[in-house]
């Protein structure tokens, strides 16, 4: 393929880093009053990208590999990179307030993201680990210093410290992983790895396997890796937690997934002991952590914990199924998470402050009723109860697994889930049951409405009439990821 | 004569040396950057040894890339050090332990 047909493809990444680096000129000459502005040119860059990968996701979309190998266009990559769009997009319409009334929204933070949604889209292309690794850094670095842009709140200072040193290990351990498998195999080329690793897997090779997947275990906060997850988004100011478990999460699982069904697919019965026990043990952990907790967004974290052992149920099953399973459950589980958190950021007080524990959000129901609503509908669905969309998530992912024969995993994840419905059921019934404690903020902004309708909208009953489309682009996706020339 | 695995062995050494000084320090969280850019340099050296081994370019190219990377990301954890100096007058291990449930 030529170098333009390769711009050709990669256009919605090259449209974002372009226009990445003229916002950052225009950052640069003007002062912060227009932070706004410049979010708002970001959002229309992310949306032309989303466009952009939507139609190439909505055509045909032929497997074409770009710059010769380090990079591919699939349905897979078109599918994860429109959820990181959209995703990005929901999250930089809610930050502006936020950063605005503590004096510090600068204009650097949507073009950080725009630089961290084109290496999350990278992450879930690359088809070579020179351009995995870049992609993933280009992630994180951005996402370090989201956690930590409250310069003077020590909670946010705290939680970039902690993201920074955990995720740069994170990163050291993939790449030392990295490493030892171009050593094995002679090249960084999934494909090349894949054709050598069958004629021979030597134990460096295991060594390296396990070392990839253990520092991309740190970054979708699986168990035994996740100690960092609740204390970052706690910490973290509230807009930016709503980033961190969407669109990065996408992008690791994606990245995770490209990586398990490409380069190590020969080497599933290696891999699926692991996966299996990060699963489990991210589902009871998840499960059991969130139990004691009084804050809600360290709620929220050992939940997302808890998801990302359902996805993992998917992946174990090492099928196409399983892999479609992986991407139905992340298309639901993004509006899910995001309209969780906007919902936590429009709880305030009179003054302002952010509502953010047990005894804070008592007696919703009766102070702001459509809020507390539209809660109790996210957490039914986070849980997995039927009429929601969320039970369609849990319910691919473990139809894949039964029929890959895992079924006693099949069985302790939905044991783990009804243990976890304890807790968002808490949620509800604290809301809705509870005498009112604080008053909060009776109006909030329409952005953020309108982002919190469009998710709960995603996971209403009404989402499935789009059951039979999702589970065709879904499987589309997944048969993409095992088309391994 | 010094063969591949002599390097490798090097550089696990380094590595697992970075990896301790992350978990078992319990000064200095400048001793903890250092320790990350020991283990990138574990790396670095793994990849140049397969690369020369190997007679093949990419282990490093992919070096130059580790290495930028690596600037960029000691630049940042640098500035977080600063802003969280500047709030907490420390920078002990010890005086990260405020946020926990």
């Amino acid at each position: 393929m030529g170098f333009a047909q390769s711009l050709y493809f990669t256009g919605a990444e090259v449209g974002l880093s372009l226009s990445g680096l003229v916002l950052l000129l225009v950052t640069a000459w003007t002062s912060h009053k227009a932070a706004r502005a410049i979010t708002v040119l970001a959002v229309a860059a992310l949306f032309g990208a989303a466009i952009f990968t939507g139609v190439a996701l909505w055509e045909t979309s032929p497997v074409a590999d770009a710059f010769g190998g380090l990079y591919r266009v699939d349905a897979f990559g078109s599918f994860a990179k429109v959820l990181i769009y959209l995703a990005t997009i929901a999250c930089l319409i809610v930050t502006p307030r936020f950063f605005a009334e503590r004096g510090a929204y600068r204009g650097e933070y949507p073009v950080l993201m725009l630089f961290s949604a084109v290496g999350a889209g990278m992450m879930v292309s690359a088809t070579d680990l020179m351009t995995l690794y870049i992609g993933l850094e280009m992630s994180s670095l951005s996402s370090y210093i989201f956690a930590s842009f409250l310069k003077g709140d020590w909670r946010s200072n705290e939680a970039g410290l902690k993201y920074f040193i955990l995720g740069a290990l994170a990163s050291g351990i993939i790449l030392y992983g990295m490493s030892l498998v171009y050593g094995f195999a002679g090249t960084t080329n999934y494909a090349g790895i894949r054709v050598a690793f069958e004629a021979s897997f030597p134990t460096g090779a295991l060594f390296g396997m396990v070392f990839v997947l253990a520092g991309l275990a740190f970054k979708i906060a699986a168990v035994p890796f996740h100690m960092w997850t609740p204390d970052v988004y706690e910490g973290a100011p509230t807009p930016v937690t709503a980033f961190f478990a969407s669109a990065p999460k996408v992008a690791a699982v994606g990245m995770l997934m490209r990586i398990a069904f490409g380069p190590f697919g020969g080497e599933a019965e290696a891999w699926r002991q692991i996966v299996i026990f990060a699963s489990l043990a991210s589902i009871v952990v998840g499960a059991l952590g969130a139990i004691g907790q009084q804050n809600l967004k360290r709620l929220l974290a050992y939940s997302s914990i808890n998801n990302i052992g359902f996805l993992l149920i998917g992946l174990a099953a090492a099928t196409p199924a399983g892999a479609a399973g992986v991407a139905i459950y992340l298309a639901i589980y993004v509006p899910m998470t995001l309209g969780s958190f906007v919902a936590l950021l429009m709880l305030r007080d009179r003054e302002g402050r952010p509502l953010e524990t047990f005894a804070d959000i008592s007696g919703l129901a009766t102070t702001r009723p459509a809020l507390a609503w539209c809660l109790m509908l996210l957490m039914f669905s986070l849980a997995g109860i039927p009429p929601l969309f969320g039970f369609w998530a849990k319910f691919v992912v473990f139809q894949a697994a039964v029929e890959a024969d895992l079924v006693a995993l099949a069985a302790i994840g939905i044991a783990a889930s009804v243990i976890g419905a304890f807790y968002y059921i808490k949620f509800i019934k604290t809301m809705f049951f509870d005498d009112s404690a604080r008053a909060p903020e009776e109006r909030s902004p329409a952005g953020h409405w309108a982002v919190l309708a469009l998710c709960v909208l995603a996971i209403s009953p009404l989402a499935y009439l789009a059951t039979p489309w999702l589970g065709a682009v879904a499987d589309r996706a997944a048969a993409s990821l095992f088309l391994f020339s | 004569m010094i063969g591949v695995e002599h390097y490798i062995f090097v550089g696990a050494i380094l590595f697992v040396l970075g990896v301790l000084g992350i978990f078992l320090n319990r000064k200095n969280i400048i001793v903890i950057l250092m320790a990350i850019e020991l283990i990138l340099l574990a790396v670095n050296l793994n990849l140049v040894a397969f690369s020369a081994f190997l007679g093949d370019l990419t282990g490093q190219i992919f070096a130059m890339f580790v290495l930028t990377v690596a600037a960029g990301e000691a630049a940042i954890g640098l500035a977080i050090l600063v802003i969280y100096f500047r709030g907490r007058g420390t920078i002990a291990v010890d005086s990260v332990d405020r946020l926990k449930g």
